[in-house]
This record gives structure tokens, sequence and C-alpha cells, in this order.
């Protein structure tokens, strides 16, 4: 199972809810997934600067102090938001890869969930309705967003297991289904010097999208490359800076409807996520095809 | 007619009230509002009541229907009237995949596109789609019809038994065992009865005709080797 909402917003008016909108379509998802729910959320651009989002199941003892150290460390203004067991931590352009090393002195065990100038990832075990409201998800504005609902296969429940996975600067995956050729696939991207930091599937996945892209590939290029080089069942809904895409296996077994209107592009699981949006009912709505690549930027 | 609310009245009591009429000969008239994209919408029926449901569904709506006239007026989710025994069900909008699978008898009409594996293992019921369909669809097929107005996907028919298809666009590709059959009198009468009753506005002559070859019935010695 698993389930997958994806709201891209075309109109700015309605940037202020997409967090609302998201979480009515995550709780929708819920029968789909109830072990762990995840949200990745393109927010404003921090100015050049990077945003890094970390989770610690300590927060009171990881965050407490964290932006002085951080900032003395990387020697340069570092501003934190703690939000439940999450910080958005706000540091100078480039210095993410500094950050990450100083971290990981720091508050060993501090788990980096993504790095970027626009996206932030919340994710936790537990139902789609608690993980949402921990964040105040509803209260979140932004361009796009991505979210998901997990019933695990292929990696244990916890916070790493659970998506959306980064593993690039403001890419982010979500993925229903299983792969089958993550592991041969893992120990391939590691020789190149990918990092991957747990067990599951969908992040090999999510390595692989970052990979072909650092090697030059656009967002649709990359996406076209997992149905040469993935093996499984996968619907993919991906994000970047200014894009979305969505792509599903050529067998398709996962289900996934679209719509698109002239103020958003939507992905769900199933309709039932959808049935709320504004003007769904004049949607143009499908099934995304089978070894098809759609995408969109701003 | 009967109006149901399901948002406001849930799933379970409108499955048990359309339930309480099976075996009756009644045919009460059903009007469903608020689907929002249920699952399970309509299923068990064994009545001659007609349904109309206003909006789209979700899984596995119109199940198991025996008797019942089941109208979506929307799409429908995977699954629709899936091992259907008799009666009708129409789709006015697109279904996802495997509509009508397992289904032993009745009509279903679907009036826009039907994705992936329609007719999966149909063993005796008439699917009509009035645009395209899928890859895979009725694969391992065993009796009924599957009408298709638009296109086939790849690998139609896929392993199929005496079900009978009829494709008047193109197919991508046939399944295993799948080839093209000519179309001699009696298949244009029982197309063109299914064309009528499906209110499909085609002519029984644009259609080709496929169904089995019936080379995987028995094992072929020459084939060893590839087990």
């Amino acid at each position: 199972m698993c389930g997958i909402v994806g709201l891209f917003l075309k109109d700015k008016s309605l940037e202020p809810k997409l967090g609302d909108m998201l979480t009515d379509m995550l709780i929708t998802m819920t029968d789909r997934g109830p072990d762990s729910a995840g949200i990745a959320i393109y927010g404003a651009n921090s100015d050049g600067r990077t945003k890094l989002t970390v989770q610690s199941d300590k927060p009171g003892e990881a965050f407490g102090g964290l932006d002085s150290a951080l900032a003395e460390a990387l020697g340069g203004e570092v501003s934190i938001r703690v939000i439940d067991t999450h910080a958005v931590l706000n540091l100078p352009a480039g210095k993410e890869e500094e950050a990450r090393t100083a971290l990981a002195e720091l508050r060993p065990g501090l788990r980096v969930m993504s790095a970027g100038e626009a996206i932030e990832i919340y994710k936790e075990v537990g139902l789609p309705e608690k993980v949402a409201e921990r964040f105040d998800v509803r209260g979140m504005s932004g361009t796009h967003g991505i979210g998901h609902t997990r019933m695990a296969t292929e990696s244990a429940v916890t916070t790493e297991g659970a998506h959306p996975f980064s593993t690039g600067l403001d890419q982010c995956l979500v993925h229903n289904g299983s792969l089958s050729n993550h592991n041969s696939l893992r120990r391939r991207l590691q020789r190149e010097g990918v990092r991957i930091e747990s067990q599951n599937d969908t992040e090999v996945g999510a390595a692989y999208l970052t990979w072909k892209m650092q090697n030059g590939a656009t967002l649709g290029e990359a996406l076209e490359g997992t149905l040469e080089d993935l093996d499984g069942f996968f619907n993919f809904v991906v994000g970047t800076k200014d894009g979305f895409g969505v792509v599903r296996d050529p067998i398709a077994c996962k289900p996934a409807v679209m719509a698109e209107t002239d103020q958003y592009v939507a992905f769900g699981s199933e309709y039932r996520a959808l049935v709320n949006l504004p003007g769904i009912e004049d949607a143009k709505v499908w099934e995304p095809e089978p070894a098809t690549v759609y995408f969109w930027n701003h | 007619m009967q109006t149901y609310d399901l948002e406001a009245n849930g799933l379970r009591g409108l499955n048990a009230a359309l339930q309480e009429l099976n075996g009756s000969s009644d045919k009460t008239a059903w009007e469903i509002v608020n689907p929002k994209g249920s699952h399970a919408i309509a299923v068990g029926l064994n009545s001659p009541a007609e349904v109309t449901i206003k909006g789209s569904t979700g899984y596995y709506c119109a199940g198991m229907n025996q008797q019942a006239t089941v109208t979506v007026k929307g799409s429908v989710g995977p699954g629709v009237a899936e091992n259907m025994m008799s009666g009708t069900v129409i789709v006015e909008g697109d279904a996802s995949q495997y509509a009508g699978a397992t289904g032993q008898g009745g009509l279903l009409v679907i009036k826009g596109n039907a994705s992936s594996r329609c007719g999966i293992s149909m063993k005796g019921i008439d699917i009509v789609v009035h645009g395209n369909i899928g890859h895979m669809c009725a694969f391992m097929g065993q009796a009924g019809n599957l009408v298709v107005l638009g296109d086939a996907g790849d690998a139609l028919g896929d392993s199929c038994y005496e079900a009978r298809f009829f494709v008047r666009g193109s197919v991508k590709s046939l399944g295993a065992d799948c080839i093209e059959k000519e179309m001699r009198p009696e298949h244009i009468e029982v197309l063109k009865d299914l064309l009528a009753r499906a209110g499909a506005d085609a002519k029984p002559e644009e259609f080709k005709r496929y169904g089995s070859a019936r080379k995987l019935y028995n094992f072929d010695v020459d084939n060893a080797q590839a087990y």
C-alpha cells in the first residue's frame, strides 16, 4: 500500500493554503499507510541562504544552543526554528557540507532530513493526522508540496524509513511500491560517492535521481532513467526547487490519479485524496500512463 | 426515488439498505449523492434495483452485482463491477485498472477510457468500452466479449481461452496466443446487439475480432526447454 499526495500550485493566491490542502489530502490517505507520514514543503526561498531541516529523537538536548554552536563552527550567522522533533537551521549559502560535518561532531545522532533553499521535510512515525498536527503542517505556505503515508514493506517503521527522502539539494521523492534491485543499485551509487543513509529501497530511488541530475540530466531525463535502471513496482512523485514530476513503472499496478486546473496540478493515490480541492468538479482528471514521465516547472 | 447522502450517512448503511432488497423483484430507484471517491459503493446487490451514483467512486464499485443496474455519473477507481454475475453497470467517465475483472455475466459499459487489465480473467461478462483500454486487458479471459471502440494497449488477450475481443481502433500488441480472427456473420450479430445495448454509435463492420490461437491449451513438447 502507501498513499501519496502532491500539490503543485500555479495560482499564487493558493500558496498560503498549501499546507492546509495537503494536510486534508494526507489524512484521507491514512488507511493506505498508517505507520508513518511525512511531508516535503517548498516554501519561500531563504534569500540564497541554505535551509537544513534536522530531526532528533531528543529535541530538547539536541537543539538547545545548536544555532550558536554551529555558527561558531561555520564562522557565519545561523538561526534555528524548532518545530517538535524537527528544526530548520538557516545557514550561510554553500555551507551545507561543512554544516553536515560539524553537526556530526556537535550532535551525533542528529538526522538531516533535507537541505536546500526552499525545501523543508517533516516526517515521523504515527498516524498522518498526528504527524501533521505535531508540525502544524496546516499553517505552512509554499509553492508545492508532496506528502506520503507509509505502510512499511521493505524496511522498518522508523523515522529514517518514512518518506519523503531527500538526497540532493531541494530534491525529494516519495514512493508507492517496492524496488527489487535496490541493494545492488545502492552499492553502485555508493561507489560513485552518493550519500545513502538507510536500508530503505526508496532512498535508493531518490539517490538514483540525484546522481543522474548531478551528471547533467534534467528532472525529466532522470525520471526516464528510472524506467531503465530500476526493477520493481513504483509510483514516484518527486519535487525539485521549482518542479514537480510523476512516473509509474510499466506494469503500473499501484494506483494513481492526477488532476489539473488553471490553479494547480494535483496527485493522489486515489481520487478520494482530491475530492475537496477547489474546482475539482471541472478539473481535468486522469490516470497517469505507465512508463510515462510527467513534470511541471514554475 | 430514494436519495442517499453517502458522506452524511456512511457506506455501511447504504450497502445494508441496498442489500435488503436482495431477493425481491422491486425495481426500486436510488440516487447516491456525495460518493467522493469512496470504496465499495453498491456492492453485492441481487435485485433489479436502479442505482445512480452522482459523482466519482473509488475501488470496487458495484462489485459482485446481480440483476441491478448501477450507473456512475463520474469515473470509477480500480475493480469496478468485479466478479459481476448479471445486471448492468454503466460508467459515464473513465475506469481505473481491472474493470470487470473475473466477471461472469451482465454488461459493463464504460463511456470513457479503461486503463490496464480491463476484463482480466473474464468468465462470461460483456464489456463495452467507448474509449481506449490500457495494457494486459482480458489476460486469461475465458468467456464473454470485450468490445473497444478506441485503441487497445499492449498484450491484449494474453493467454486467453475463449473470450472474444472486438477492437475498432489499433492494437498496440497482442499477448501470447492471441491472434486476429475472421469476422463471421454470427460475430457481426453479437457485436450489433452489444453496441446497441451499450448505446455505442459504431458499425460492427468497423471492428476486428481477436481471440485465442489455442496453442497454449496443451503442452507442446517442443517448448520443454523453456521450462
